[in-house]
């Protein structure tokens, strides 16, 4: 059944698969995060409650969820390579944790120049602020443990458990609204059935959260050919490349 | 068009500290993680051109040795 994704495993089809798939995740990047910014900037009406501060939304909300949605994807990797043996799993792995950290990084600060002006607070020490803060940290945990070792396969088995662990952490973001008194209004859009958030604000912001997606494709597909660079130094394929780029 | 003006649209109703302080930063962090994954890229090359031309060089000195 997966037999097509096999010849993956090999780090040269794997770095020309991430120039084929590239251009798709750049224009879904482009696209998205400029007709969803400046549909949400411009055209969005200000909220009733929140004026204009609630366009940080654009932002912030796909930040967040797709820094959730980032360590998913790079447990599911670590899991891929401890159970069948990958190393272009692994690579995978550790090219998508500095890209969830910064994606992560980015949700936390909108978060705080939100709350400045409508809690009063840069910051709290509530539920889901401190989960979301953790979540920072189990990236940089996973990237630490990783450049801890000197053997990438180990460094690889290592990084990955960490991540696997870490995945509990998920849930608690998204249900931390939920199980605990916080400041942090509670979800809008994932709210089965009936969103609490206007279509008129809606539709920028899932524009914008696909933009988001296709810049986390971006920038992954960037830092994994960096890896499978740095890891095949040795390869002829990879010096041949780079004597080529270097002459260009 | 939710403004009048540009000026409006800059202030954002009071709250243009906060909106663009956010937007900005994000802009930000992302440019300067692309410059970082370029640098790294451009260090990588670099270090496998020197080393291959170590290698020539080493070629080179071996085999004016042998003569």
């Amino acid at each position: 059944m997966f037999v097509w994704l096999h010849p993956y495993a090999k780090t040269e089809r794997a770095y020309a698969l991430c120039n084929t798939l590239m251009p798709y995740f750049l224009s879904a990047a482009v696209l998205g995060l400029s007709v969803g910014l400046v549909w949400g900037m411009l055209f969005a009406p200000s909220d009733y409650q929140q004026g204009d501060s609630f366009r940080i939304i654009y932002i912030h909300v796909p930040s967040a969820i797709l820094s959730m949605g980032t360590y998913v994807a790079m447990a599911i990797a670590g899991l891929v390579g401890l159970v069948w043996q990958w190393k272009t799993a692994y690579m995978s792995m550790i090219a998508m944790a500095p890209v969830g950290a910064l994606v992560c990084f980015i949700s936390l600060f909108t978060g705080a120049a939100w709350g400045k002006p409508m809690w009063g607070t840069w910051w709290i020490w509530d539920a889901r602020l401190t989960s979301q803060l953790i979540l920072l940290f189990l990236y940089f945990g996973v990237m630490a443990l990783y450049y801890a070792f000197s053997d990438r396969q180990q460094a690889g088995k290592a990084a990955a458990i960490i991540a696997l662990i870490g995945v509990i952490n998920i849930p608690i973001i998204h249900y931390s609204v939920e199980w605990w008194n916080t400041l942090h209004q509670g979800s809008t859009i994932t709210k089965i059935g009936k969103p609490s958030i206007a279509p008129s604000m809606k539709w920028p912001l899932l524009v914008s959260i696909a933009g988001f997606m296709g810049l986390i494709g971006t920038l992954t597909l960037m830092q994994l050919k960096n890896v499978i660079i740095e890891r095949e130094l040795h390869r002829p394929w990879v010096k041949q490349l780079l004597s080529q780029q270097e002459t260009k | 068009m939710a403004f009048d003006s540009f000026a409006d649209f800059i202030a954002m109703g009071g709250y243009g500290f906060f909106v663009w302080l956010s937007y900005g930063v994000s802009f930000l962090s992302i440019v300067l993680y692309i410059v970082y994954v370029k640098r790294q890229k451009r260090q990588l090359t670099q270090h496998v051109v020197a080393q291959q031309a170590r290698e020539a060089r080493i070629a080179a000195a071996k085999q004016s040795q042998e003569k």
